[in-house]
């Protein structure tokens, strides 16, 4: 049955009323080529008994394996009353409210998240999140644009670290709008930027700076924002909400700080699934506030003096300002957004250290274990946070083939991003991974290097 | 009733503008503009030195609840913006047409259709009607 409300009368009623003969007149609009008559390839419909059992042999394919894939997306422990109060009826909607400000519960957990978010990455104000770490790029990087009155030009200066599928992405979004997005040069040693190399005769109007970096290393955030910030630059910081806990926040690096933060929220309690639902933060300074896009909670009094929470600067945005407004982004991640206020919430500050330090020396521990295996080396020298890049002497593609095989994910294959460096694999071990598990991996690996390097014909 | 003084030039979107003695052109937007978006919480202005279109984008005033766009009654080059209303929008609300104005211009050759106080006046009683 369809889950349409409006019987065949009330439809002709609604189109009398409007002098249009059919449905499709409403649609009229759209030039004839540009639609599509017949969905094929779409398989026919199966009954909710059929799609059940092909789901379930599907997920069954899935295994339950070791997971040292990072690069993005990471798998941490979820307490398990993150989502059973997420997805109370209460809060289990996706939607920003219509009558926003007559929901006042999810207003608040709204606004407690962007405290807790403004607190993570050191800055002024958070919007109620955007769709994920990689348009949060774009959004921010559109902002800057808006925002930067001092720089006319629409180059972006991407800092090597920064998540290649968020370049790409970036520069789909906001590509047609005449923004670049180039990555300054890399220091082959470190895999950082290399500031011999810059030129300072640059006029971006932002410098993005993901910390830790795409590739596991830890940036000289304070001279490259310096840098950026001389060049009259904005500086936009990515970064990963957990590594806050332990590193140096956005707000906070160089002389003035980053003027805008983004990234991935995915971390702080949604759990790993095929891409998504995850969600995007962004925080700012509050001289930008204006040029922020998307959703703001305020908080606020009534007429009564009591304390209330509003959606606020709503004039900037697409109901009011139409084609003007500050963004066309005028949702959020709400529920993921939800799961990540109640998952701060019950680690706090300490816990969320703690994770922190446990992933950190979980990685440190693989890597030693890793490198020991000879054929295996770090990629780059120095310090790293809890994923590493390691060099090997044959194709990644087939290490990680035979890992599979005894249910490991070993990492995430950085050949097709980075050709340049030849056979590496990027490994991550959060604190989910016990010192069993890695000893697993460790061993694992060292089987498949025993094996003769077979040089292909 | 709207306040209008005599000496001004008005425009169909309810801006105002006065020549001053050296020739450059000084806009705002009228008390009717004022009074119909409510309390302003931010003014966008533009950069000194900008050159502006007759009938183009030239700032942006923000109310609570509408942000409305101040356009170029006549082409021209941006001369002075108000700095005072970055930190104090509401002057706009309590002196439109003093120290509430947004920014002067060096008239370029466009002079675009500008109203009599008269003529404001009438458009004025129109939407009242």
């Amino acid at each position: 049955m369809p889950f349409i409300p409006h019987t065949p009368d009330d439809t002709e009623e609604m189109l009398a009323a409007i002098d249009a003969k059919s449905i499709d007149d409403l649609f009229d609009e759209i030039p004839a080529d540009l639609k599509i008559n017949s969905l094929d390839g779409v398989p026919e419909a199966m009954s909710e008994m059929q799609v059940t059992r092909l789901m379930r042999d599907r997920a069954a394919m899935d295994g339950a394996p070791l997971c040292f894939i990072g690069a993005g997306a990471y798998e941490h422990h979820i307490p398990q009353a993150v989502w059973d109060i997420a997805t109370r009826g209460e809060f289990y909607t996706a939607y920003t409210p219509y009558q926003a400000e007559a929901s006042q519960g999810t207003l608040q957990t709204i606004y407690e998240y962007q405290t807790m978010i403004t607190e993570l990455t050191g800055l002024d104000v958070s919007n109620a999140s955007l769709y994920d770490g990689a348009s949060g790029l774009a959004e921010a990087a559109l902002m800057a644009v808006r925002s930067n009155r001092k720089v006319k030009t629409r180059n972006v200066l991407l800092a090597p670290g920064v998540n290649p599928t968020y370049a790409k992405v970036a520069a789909a979004i906001a590509g047609s709008q005449g923004l670049t997005f180039e990555f300054l040069p890399v220091q082959a040693a470190s895999g950082n930027v290399d500031f011999d190399a810059l030129d300072d005769e640059a006029t971006p109007v932002a410098v993005v700076i993901q910390q830790p970096s795409f590739l596991g290393t830890l940036e000289d955030v304070d001279r490259l924002t310096d840098w950026a910030h001389a060049r009259g630059a904005y500086v936009v910081g990515i970064a990963n909400p957990t590594s806050l806990a332990i590193l140096k926040a956005p707000g906070h690096w160089g002389e003035a700080g980053a003027d805008i933060a983004c990234g991935e929220g995915q971390p702080l309690g949604v759990p790993l699934s095929s891409g998504g639902p995850y969600f995007g933060y962004m925080t700012c300074k509050m001289q930008h506030v204006r040029q922020m896009p998307g959703r703001i909670i305020g908080r606020t009094i009534d007429l009564e003096g009591k304390p209330g929470f509003a959606l606020t600067l709503q004039a900037r945005e697409q109901h009011i300002r139409r084609s003007k407004a500050t963004s066309n982004i005028c949702t959020n991640q709400g529920l993921m957004v939800t799961a990540a206020t109640i998952y701060m919430s019950l680690l706090g500050n300490g816990g969320l250290a703690a994770v922190a330090r446990r992933s950190a020396y979980n990685t440190a521990r693989l890597v030693e274990g890793l490198t020991s295996i000879d054929g295996v080396t770090r990629l780059f020298d120095g310090p790293s946070f809890h994923e590493v890049a390691l060099q090997m002497d044959r194709p990644v593609a087939l290490v990680l083939e035979a890992l599979a095989a005894q249910d490991i994910l070993g990492g995430y294959d950085l050949s097709t991003d980075y050709p340049d460096f030849g056979d590496t694999l990027l490994v991550c071990a959060t604190e989910t991974k016990t010192d069993a598990d890695i000893d697993v991996y460790v061993d694992a690996m060292r089987d498949v290097f025993a094996t003769p390097l077979v040089q292909s014909a | 009733m709207s306040e209008l003084p005599g000496d001004l030039q008005y425009t169909n979107d309810h801006e105002w503008l006065r020549r001053e003695d050296d020739g450059n052109i000084t806009i705002g937007i009228t008390d009717h503009a004022q009074s119909s978006l409510g309390d302003l919480v931010y003014v966008e202005l533009p950069e000194v030195g900008q050159d502006v279109d007759s009938g183009g984008d030239m700032a942006v005033v923000e109310s609570v609840k509408a942000a409305s766009d101040v356009y170029a009654p006549i082409s021209g080059s941006v001369v002075a913006v108000n700095e005072a209303l970055s930190d104090d929008p509401e002057v706009i609300n309590s002196d439109p047409y003093g120290d509430g104005w947004i920014v002067r211009l060096a008239p370029g050759d466009d002079q675009g259709e500008l109203l009599s106080p008269e003529a404001y006046q009438a458009l004025l009683d129109e939407i009242d009607s």
